[in-house]
Parts: C-alpha cells; sequence; structure tokens
C-alpha cells in the first residue's frame, strides 16, 4: 500500500487538494456556492507556491470553460469546477469541451437550478448536461469524490474525452469525513505525465480546431463521439481496478450491496446511497430480500451492465433526485428512471418491475423512512407484478 | 520594425487562397495585412463569423497557423486560455519558449455585443494576446442583422429603413474608447486603406507587455451594398470623412495617427452605400445631418484627447 494519511475533509476541500495534487497546468474557474470552497481553497494553493499551475480567475463559467477549451486545445492539464447555474451558463461550451475531444476534468457540487433560487442539493445541474458528451462519475462521499477526480485525469486523458465528477452539494461538498488522502507523488506516478497528440502550440504543425463543419460531415463526426463514448467503460474499469490495487479501493461502474439474491433493488445516486445502504442493512437483517444499486458512471450509461445486474430482480425503486419535465405524459421523472427503463426494455427484460421516485429537490432531506416507504412498495410490486405509481414523490407536501 | 513592401509580398501567407470570402470583403484583406506584419510564430483563435465560416470549411482550411474556432463570444478567452497554457509550459519548462503571439479575432457582433464581458474579463487579467475586430458594422455571417456597431440610419435586416422608421434609430458604441478605458498597454483603430499605418498596429499590438485591442474598420459589399471592388476605396472614405479615424492609445498616450488635410463631409461616404440610400429620401435626410453632428462631435472630442484642438 502506497504512503498515506487519513484527514478530516468535507468534499469540496476533498476535491481541491485531489487538484493540488494534480497540478493541472491550467485551471480556470469562477466561484458558485457550493463549489466555491474548490476555488477558493485552490487559490490559496497557488499562492502559496504549492501548485506549477496557471490560475486563470475568469469572470464568469462561460468563460471559464472557453478559457478550458483553449488552455486544453494547447496541450496540457485543464481542470475547473462549477455548480448549478455555472453549469448552466456554460452549457454551450460544455457541448464543445466534448466535441473538440479535450481531455478536461470538471467537479461539478451538485446544486438546484433557478428559479426559484436554491443553493442546496439536487442533480438538476448535471443532470442537464448528460446529453453533452461528457462521461460523468457521481460519487457517495468525500473519499470518492477525490478518488474519482483522480481518476478522471487518467480516464480523460485516455479516452480524449472530459469528465465531470459529481458530489452532493453541502451534504458532501460541506459535510467533514474521513478521507484516505494519498501521498503526492503516489498520484503523480499514477496520473503520469500528460503527452498530448495534438497541441494549438504546435506552430511546426499548424492545426485547425473546431471547423465550420457541413452536412457532408457533421453526422460523421457525431457518429465518431457516441464511439468514442461507447468505448469508455472498460477504460473506466481499468482505471478503476489499477486504482484499487493502488489504493485497496476498488471502483467499478456501479456498487451493488446485497444484490446477490435480491428481489427487490434500490437504485440511487451519489449521498442517498448511504442513507439507503443503511436501510436496505436494516432490511437485510430482517430477512427481506432487497438490495441497493449505486451507479457510479451516468454516462456513458452503462446499459448493458445494469440490466444485467437487475435481470434477476423483480421489482426496482429508481430515486432520482431531479425531475425530466415534461416526460411520461408530464408525471416527472427522473433521468436515470428513463434511462434505467430504457435500458432493461431494450436487454428484453419483460419481468422486472420499476417505479420511481423523486426526492430531495433544492436540498430537501431524504430520511430513513422515505427509503422505508420504498422498499414497502417494492415488496407489494414484487409480489403483484403491478406497479400502480410508476412516478412519485419522497418527503413531499401535496 | 520597418515595413517594406517588397519583403512583405514576398512573405509567405498565412491566410491563404481558396478561402471563401465573397468577393471584395474586406476581412480578408486586413487579416492577411496584420498577419504579414507579424513575424513571431503566431497562434489565432477566431469568432463565429464570416471569417470563422470561409476559412474553415471542413475537411479543408486556409490557415497556415495554428487556428481555433469555439463559439460566437469567446474567442477571447480561447486565445487567453491557450496563451495561460502557453505561459505554464514555459515556465514549468515542460516546453521552450519560441515567443509566440496570440491573437483573437471577432467581428462587431462578437466584440461590441455578445463577447464583450469575454474580452473585457481577459484585458482586466492582462493576458498576453492581442484582439482584432473586424467591424463590417453588422452581424454579416447571419444575414445583415444590426449590431451595436451599425451607425445610425444604416438599414440593415433588424433596423430595415420602413416608410416610418429610417434605419437604425441608434447611434454605435464607442468601443474603442471602451477598450481604452480598460488602460491596456495597447488600443488602436485602424483601415485597410491604410495598410502601413494598420500593419505597423499588428507590430506594437503583439510587441505590447499585455493585452492589446485593433478595431479595424472592414468594408462589407453585401451589407453595405456597395461594388466588390470598392471596399478600400470605402474604407479610405470613412478615415477622409473622420468617421473612423485613425488613432491609438500606447500606454495611456493618445495619439491621432491621421488628419486629413480637408474632412470631407459624411454624405461622399453614405451616398456610396446602399444601406443609407433611404436616407437620401426627402423626409429622411435629416439622419444625414445627425450623422454629421455626430460624426463632428466624436471627431473634436478625439483631437482634444490627442492634443490636437
Ligand atoms: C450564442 C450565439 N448566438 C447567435 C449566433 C448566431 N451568429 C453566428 S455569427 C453571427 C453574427 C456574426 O457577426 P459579426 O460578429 O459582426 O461577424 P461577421 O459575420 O459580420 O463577420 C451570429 C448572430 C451564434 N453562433 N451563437
Amino acid at each position: 500500500m502506497p504512503k498515506s494519511k487519513i484527514r478530516a475533509l468535507d468534499g469540496a476541500h476533498a476535491v481541491a487538494e485531489a487538484m493540488r495534487q494534480i497540478n493541472p497546468d491550467v485551471v480556470a474557474a469562477y466561484p458558485i456556492t457550493p463549489q466555491t470552497a474548490i476555488v477558493q481553497t485552490f487559490s490559496n494553493f497557488v499562492a502559496d507556491g504549492l501548485v506549477d499551475t496557471e490560475f486563470v480567475a475568469v469572470e464568469s463559467e462561460h468563460a471559464a470553460m472557453s478559457t478550458c477549451i483553449g488552455a486544453s486545445a494547447a496541450g496540457g492539464r485543464v481542470m475547473t469546477a462549477t455548480a448549478s447555474a455555472g453549469l448552466a451558463l456554460m452549457w454551450e461550451v460544455v457541448y464543445v469541451a466534448a466535441s473538440l475531444h479535450l481531455p478536461i476534468v470538471m467537479p461539478v457540487v451538485n446544486r438546484a437550478l433557478s428559479a426559484p433560487l436554491n443553493i442546496h442539493c439536487d442533480h438538476s445541474d448535471s443532470m442537464g448536461t448528460r446529453d453533452a458528451g461528457w462521461i460523468q462519475l457521481y460519487s457517495e462521499n468525500p473519499q470518492e469524490a477525490y478518488d474519482n477526480v483522480i481518476q478522471a485525469v487518467r480516464i480523460a486523458e485516455r479516452l480524449l474525452l472530459p469528465v465531470m465528477v459529481m458530489q452532493d452539494g453541502f451534504i458532501t461538498g460541506h459535510g467533514v469525513e474521513r478521507v484516505d488522502v494519498l501521498d503526492d507523488g503516489t498520484v503523480k506516478g499514477f496520473i503520469g505525465e500528460y503527452k498530448p497528440e495534438h497541441s494549438l502550440l504546435d506552430v511546426d504543425n499548424p492545426a485547425t480546431y473546431g471547423t465550420w463543419d457541413m452536412y457532408d460531415f457533421y453526422f460523421e463526426h457525431k457518429r465518431q463521439q457516441t464511439d468514442a463514448l461507447s468505448k469508455a467503460l472498460p477504460a473506466i474499469v481499468e482505471v478503476g481496478e489499477e486504482y484499487g490495487e493502488l489504493t485497496g479501493r476498488k471502483y467499478g461502474i456501479f456498487e451493488a450491496y446485497g444484490m446477490d439474491d435480491a428481489e427487490m433493488a434500490i437504485v440511487v445516486l451519489s449521498s442517498s446511497a448511504g442513507t439507503a445502504r443503511m436501510v436496505v442493512r436494516g432490511l437485510r437483517e430482517k430477512g427481506v430480500k432487497i438490495g441497493l444499486f449505486k451507479p457510479r458512471v451516468f454516462r456513458p450509461f452503462p446499459a448493458k451492465e445494469f440490466a444485467e445486474a437487475l435481470a434477476d430482480v423483480k421489482a426496482v425503486g429508481v430515486l432520482d433526485r431531479s425531475i425530466v419535465f415534461g416526460a411520461m405524459d408530464g408525471l416527472g421523472p427522473g433521468p436515470l428512471y428513463l434511462e434505467l427503463c430504457a435500458a432493461l426494455f431494450a436487454a428484453g427484460n419483460t419481468t422486472t418491475r420499476v417505479a420511481d421516485y423523486v426526492f430531495g429537490l433544492g436540498g430537501r432531506d431524504i430520511i430513513p423512512a422515505y427509503v422505508e416507504q420504498v422498499a414497502q412498495d417494492l415488496a407489494e410490486i414484487a409480489e403483484t407484478g403491478e406497479v400502480k405509481t410508476p412516478v412519485s414523490y419522497l418527503g413531499l407536501r401535496e | 520594425m520597418a515595413i517594406k513592401l517588397k519583403e512583405i509580398a514576398n512573405k509567405e501567407e498565412r491566410l491563404v487562397a481558396g478561402h471563401r470570402f465573397c468577393a471584395g470583403c474586406a476581412e480578408p484583406i486586413l487579416t492577411r495585412q496584420i498577419l504579414n506584419a507579424i513575424d513571431d510564430p503566431v497562434v489565432l483563435s477566431c469568432a463565429t463569423s464570416c471569417m470563422e465560416i470561409a476559412t474553415s470549411i471542413y475537411p479543408y482550411s486556409s490557415w497556415r497557423v495554428p487556428w481555433i474556432h469555439s463559439a460566437f463570444e469567446n474567442a477571447s478567452s480561447t486565445i487567453a486560455g491557450a496563451e495561460a497554457m502557453y505561459r505554464s509550459l514555459v515556465r514549468q519548462g515542460k516546453i521552450e519558449d519560441r515567443g509566440l503571439k496570440f491573437i483573437a479575432f471577432g467581428g462587431d457582433g462578437a466584440t461590441y455585443d455578445i463577447g464583450l464581458q469575454w474580452i473585457s474579463g481577459c484585458f482586466e487579467r492582462g493576458h498576453k494576446m492581442m484582439y482584432v475586430c473586424f467591424d463590417n458594422e453588422a452581424y454579416m455571417n447571419t444575414g445583415i442583422q444590426r449590431s451595436s456597431a451599425t451607425p445610425l440610419g444604416a438599414h440593415t435586416t433588424t433596423s430595415p429603413a420602413g416608410t416610418v422608421i429610417p434605419g437604425k434609430q441608434q447611434w454605435r458604441k464607442p468601443l474603442t474608447e471602451i477598450f481604452a478605458a480598460h488602460h491596456i498597454p495597447y488600443v488602436a483603430q485602424a483601415s485597410p486603406s491604410r495598410w502601413r499605418d494598420l500593419m505597423n498596429k499588428a507590430q506594437k499590438g503583439v510587441a505590447a507587455d499585455g493585452p492589446a485591442f485593433l478595431n479595424v474598420i472592414a468594408p462589407c459589399p453585401r451589407g453595405w451594398r456597395h461594388e466588390p471592388e470598392e471596399a478600400i476605396e470605402l474604407a479610405k472614405l470613412a478615415v477622409e470623412t473622420c468617421y473612423w479615424p485613425l488613432y491609438e492609445v500606447e500606454n495611456g498616450q493618445w495619439k491621432l495617427n491621421f488628419k486629413p488635410r480637408e474632412k470631407k463631409p459624411i454624405i461622399v461616404w453614405l451616398e456610396r452605400q446602399g444601406r443609407f440610400r433611404h436616407l437620401f429620401q426627402p423626409q429622411f435626410r435629416h439622419v444625414i445631418d445627425e450623422i454629421q453632428a455626430k460624426v463632428d462631435e466624436e471627431w473634436e472630442r478625439l483631437l482634444e484627447r490627442c492634443g490636437e484642438a
């Protein structure tokens, strides 16, 4: 095992620490609650000469991503971080970054979108960019956020695709936990040197980036982009395994807890998996055949793997922390549910029943009782094979 | 460094033939003048514009130098990112310093309007970059819509000359002054008709120790409604009427670079362009006087600023 140190860190500081160790060549970022601690902490590292980074304290998130695009095209390691309105503001260029195959790494501290204004956690921001061509990793706690950011560098540079690493605003971002922080040399060794294939700075071999692309080629280029994403999972798994060998913390594309003989499953991303795991553990002790399924990778969506993992489950309760407005007759399911249903359908699964539970919007707490309620529903669904309410809301006053 | 016609004529072009600019467009002319003036290796970014779509039609490229387009409003931040990376890699000893110059190109739409904040941010942070605005006074790429560079009375497709309203109702934004007010090392206004002046300014811009801004007038045959062979002539008249004065602000020092012996009336410039045709109807002629008054007012203010009053 490499040297490491146990520290008490919240998710934002854990990510800032990872950024210090990654030592990107350029960071361009703009503050927004609850991401602010990341830029502030990183600014201190810059001020104290602890990193070699050229830190560009831009005037907006759109400029942050625009600067990252120019910097990444210029052939070095580039990072930014954002949340909520910041991610929404940069939406246009979030697409550009992916479409130009730039390996930018962006921690996102999930926060609700306006209006009304709300600074607390839900996944509307990152889910709003789920189709932009980025790889998306979701983290349950500060440790995972830290580990995912370090792995994201390798994943991005290997695939030439940008990677977003999510953690829940405040809950994880401001929640202090035990974090095993690797020593600097270990991180340096793991991420290695970045050797870009092309660089805008290569004046001897000038290249044109971001062309005008018409109906005669654009379609093929978009196809190449999906192709790149379709090859991402094995790379993500490989990097996760290598990281596991190094640190003892192995990462795959999902975490399954109590799933071996499960007839029911709760599917949830990020910090709420902690609450769900606790409830599942309690139910397991009572002999209930229920498991927890926590996706780590949302983009690319591991449809085959998820369908396989849930093939023998009778009833699945998806917990979604955002709404796809207008989907399913306007019932307002979440994206995780929609993607999972599509995955099961495409796999020819006609037996697994799925219900969606939207929860926690704008930072509303999820408490064990809500998850227990889901488990009760699932028991009924498993028995009857019938989903009475495809989309419901947890902890909502109607 | 002195610009010798013979030398620049023999230099390798950085923007090469085969591009798809309209006949008579001033954009490639001024771009070649600028790039020809600079001996150092350059890295370019370009805003979404006529220039972008005329020079980078996949799978072709007219650029013999590194060039990137990201979006409409962010050519400044894009080149600033590349410049930041260059500084970082050189400082860390990861690459050698070859004196690269970083230049962003954008139209008046990208510069006066949608990208103003991005440029302002880059200038405040002091990136060593030059931003060039090719000012054809409207959004030409999308079919001649008004911008805040469009002058009073001009017909565009979103400020059309109707029976009641005679074209654009506002004057233009004093953009060169706005960037001069950023107190960056070098700001200048230029014209492709006075190429030596423009090329000098390009050299000064990239040599500046910090951000530089060039605002270059770029007559557009399609948008201004003139014959293709008249672009340089119209740029010249814009200068001689003092509609487009040539000046520079170097480390805070304002300097007028050209004072016409005889200031021509604005009407000689207006009457050559179809976009002002409606102003010559009796009911709209007063707009010509208003334009003249605006030109005079700005010219007087400039003379005063340059100590020429
Ligand atoms: C965010 C955004 N809004 C609008 C457009 C559409 N658009 C593309 S180029 C352009 C106008 C460009 O005008 P200008 O900057 O003056 O350059 P020109 O085409 O005249 O050279 C517009 C409106 C866009 N590409 N992106």
